[in-house]
């Protein structure tokens, strides 16, 4: 039986594995998408990721998102320590589903979107972007 | 943080019904938590993690952020500027300090 002393030190031992500066694991990824769509099927096409082919410093990569339709649309660095880079919220001021701003990418890698379209549906898009200086410090 | 200052750039003119692009920008450090001072001491994590904007009482975009956003978050959207009304923007810090700016939009 775990007690609550246990707990807590095996909560910090995930938290310390989980802090090493590294690239997040496939089920990272697998994990936070199906945590988003909760196990729903999810259908390529239909969400555009805007980035450079190549971005010099992976501090600061300029990337877009556009998805018509969508009422929210998840960020991923695949190859980042984390995987989670931001989920956009589109509210009913919002003219479109487009949403544009700066992220770190520790290396080259995939940068993945998923977008939860209003008739409850999801899409998925992925763009490979080239780092040549990665951006995660450490 | 003494030194987050926000700033918005919205276009100087529209008319009503009009699309407009919205770009802001905050000044912050974005600290990862996954760097390391010079004595090997992890450097807690301090980042803005969530941000939102708010048009004319309705909500225009609510993003929550990690630690992969770039330091200075920015952020660019577009509205549909049917009145004249007040933009909110509002950014919340991992410190639980919330900064908050508001403008007026005129439409003609």
């Amino acid at each position: 039986m775990l007690t609550r002393r246990d707990t807590m030190a095996l909560g910090l031992g995930v938290a310390a594995v989980a802090m090493v500066p590294g690239v997040a694991s496939a089920s990272a990824v697998d994990d936070a998408i199906s945590a988003f769509t909760g196990g729903a099927s999810v259908t390529d096409g239909g969400v555009t990721i805007s980035a450079p082919e190549i971005a010099e410093n992976g501090n600061t990569v300029p990337i877009a998102v556009d998805a018509p339709g969508a009422t929210e649309i998840l960020l991923l660095a695949a190859g980042n320590p984390t995987p989670g880079v931001a989920k956009f919220g589109f509210g009913e001021g919002a003219a479109t589903s487009r949403a544009a701003t700066r992220i770190r990418l520790g290396g080259t890698q995939d940068v993945v979107a998923i977008a939860k379209m209003s008739d409850g549906s999801f899409a998925r898009g992925a763009v490979e972007v080239k780092v040549t200086i990665g951006g995660c410090g450490g | 943080m003494s030194d987050v200052r926000p700033r918005i750039r919205l276009p100087r003119s529209a008319n009503a019904g009009d699309v407009i692009e919205v770009k802001t920008l905050i000044s912050h450090n974005m600290e990862t938590g996954l760097r390391r001072d010079g004595s090997g001491n992890a450097i807690p994590r301090q980042i803005i993690n969530r941000f939102t904007c708010e048009y004319a009482g309705q909500m225009v975009l609510d993003v929550t952020m990690e630690p992969a956003i770039s330091a200075n978050p920015y952020m660019e959207f577009d509205v549909q500027v049917d009145e004249s009304a007040d933009f909110v923007f509002t950014w919340y810090d991992d410190d639980g300090s919330v900064y908050s700016e508001t403008q007026s939009f005129e439409v003609s």
